[in-house]
């Protein structure tokens, strides 16, 4: 299908970009790279007033390394993430992650920024920022302001956002040497919506863990910090505080039951991803299955 | 407020101008305005990559981008590649190999093969499965194409070499 009539217009800067969401509200949509939003309005899911176009706006592109913050600019594209040498020394996750977020075409075209905003529940970038407790900095008429990645997403398509402002950028602290990151999604096809995923940053010392941050996506209805890694920090992992850890991660979820799986399904992914993950980053591949009775 | 909106850009090297709805997206554009068909449409929410073209040297799906935002913009389509002579070796490997039935997802196979093969010099099937993944063919099974794109990539490195 095609969108249904919109008005147009192209912000000529961040200033201006807010002054137009200032005056239409929540009657308009922010347009960066279009590639959630285009679908959707296709679909006619979706069929705002008017779109404010800010990808022309280059104060909001960019991969920066401020301190010991790596900041991206809300319109940096997934292909941009995929190339940076910052992202590979300094949150490889993302890297890892948007090998998986749809195919080449789109990641031409798509933003970090449209991403998080957009919020889908399935999609990686999300997971990611919640992973690697990134910070999203928003501005509206009012200023800046910071809000965690843990706070900005808020149900599906649901965010902190309010709708007289744009997200700007975010701030991702910048992984250190001991630092190691865990990426896998279950998809009927590479490339597709994920079916259950994980995004994981850890730090491992002596063999065991003494931070670690686990992201799952599709399992709920925004991206889920599990709570079971605490199971896992500062203790030496066995099969069976594995298998606890899982029990506790499979009770944590609230999964929705859709054409691609069962909440049952996903629940038992997400344990199946939870063992892969720790067994990959101790480096102990028999922990992988190992559990499980 | 959706009157018309002035919009310049290049299509296959030759520049236009025109006034387009906002709603128009690029797909549409390039084959209603400019009668540019090669572009084919499928799905229309950016599944299918059938209409697959390159702006300013990336590809990206023409259903998903507005006119309006293809603004100063170089875009080429399966006809500017094809004229060009740049993909007659890809178009006759596809060809000697069976690798479409029906045609119509072939413009944006080609687009997205040629792609990679800029990119990657001799990508291995898996490569090119990945790279292909996001344009679907019902007809071939896509093993001929991917058998024509390493053909292709082949015969690119020995005359290269």
């Amino acid at each position: 299908m095609k969108a249904a009539a919109f008005a147009y217009a192209r912000a000529t800067s961040v200033v201006n970009a807010l002054e137009l969401l200032a005056m239409h509200g929540d009657k308009a949509k922010v347009l960066s790279g279009g590639q959630s939003l285009m679908p959707a309005m296709n679909l006619r899911l979706l069929s705002p007033d008017i779109l404010v176009d800010i990808g022309g706006l280059a104060e909001l592109r960019g991969i920066t390394v401020r301190g010991d913050l790596l900041v991206i600019g809300a319109l940096t594209r997934h292909v941009d993430l995929l190339r940076s040498p910052e992202v590979a020394l300094h949150a490889r996750l993302l890297r890892d992650a948007v090998a998986h977020v749809a195919h080449p075409a789109i990641r031409n075209r798509g933003t970090i920024g449209g991403s998080l905003a957009h919020a889908d529940p399935a999609s990686e970038l999300p997971a990611c920022v919640v992973a690697l407790d990134a910070t999203i900095v928003v501005r509206g008429s009012a200023g800046e302001r910071r809000i965690t990645a843990t706070e900005f997403f808020r149900g599906i398509y649901e965010t902190a956002l309010l709708p007289d402002e744009l997200l700007v950028a975010v701030e991702v602290p910048v992984a250190g040497q001991a630092s190691t990151f865990f990426f896998q999604e279950y998809a009927r096809r590479h490339g597709d919506y994920a079916v259950v995923g994980l995004a994981a940053r850890a730090v491992v010392a002596a063999g065991r863990f003494s931070a670690l941050r686990l992201g799952f996506f599709a399992v709920g209805d925004r991206p889920l910090l599990a709570a079971a890694a605490g199971k896992l920090i500062d203790a030496t992992v066995t099969p069976a505080l594995l298998a606890e850890a899982a029990a506790a991660l499979a009770d944590e979820l609230d999964p929705q039951e859709d054409q691609q799986a069962t909440a049952a399904m996903r629940r038992h992914l997400a344990t199946v991803l939870l063992r892969r993950c720790v067994a990959a980053l101790l480096a102990r591949p028999e922990l992988e299955t190992g559990v499980g009775k | 407020m959706n009157a018309p909106v002035p919009v310049s850009l290049l299509v296959n090297g030759e520049p236009i101008d025109a006034f387009v709805l906002p709603r128009l997206n690029l797909a549409d554009f390039l084959r209603e305005n400019l009668k540019l068909t090669g572009t084919h449409i499928g799905c229309e929410h950016g599944v299918c990559g059938a209409c697959t073209v390159r702006i300013d040297g990336e590809i990206v799906r023409s259903c998903l981008v507005l006119t309006v935002q293809a603004q100063g913009a170089s875009v080429e389509t399966i006809e500017g590649l094809s004229d060009s002579g740049e993909i007659a070796d890809l178009q006759a490997a596809f060809r000697e190999r069976n690798a479409l039935q029906c045609g119509y997802c072939t413009p944006g196979m080609l687009i997205t093969a040629q792609d990679l093969l800029k990119h990657v010099s001799v990508p291995d099937r898996r490569a090119i499965r990945e790279h292909l993944s996001g344009n679907y063919c019902r007809c071939t099974g896509y093993q001929a194409i991917v058998d024509a794109v390493e053909a292709t990539a082949m015969t690119r490195a020995e005359r290269g070499a």
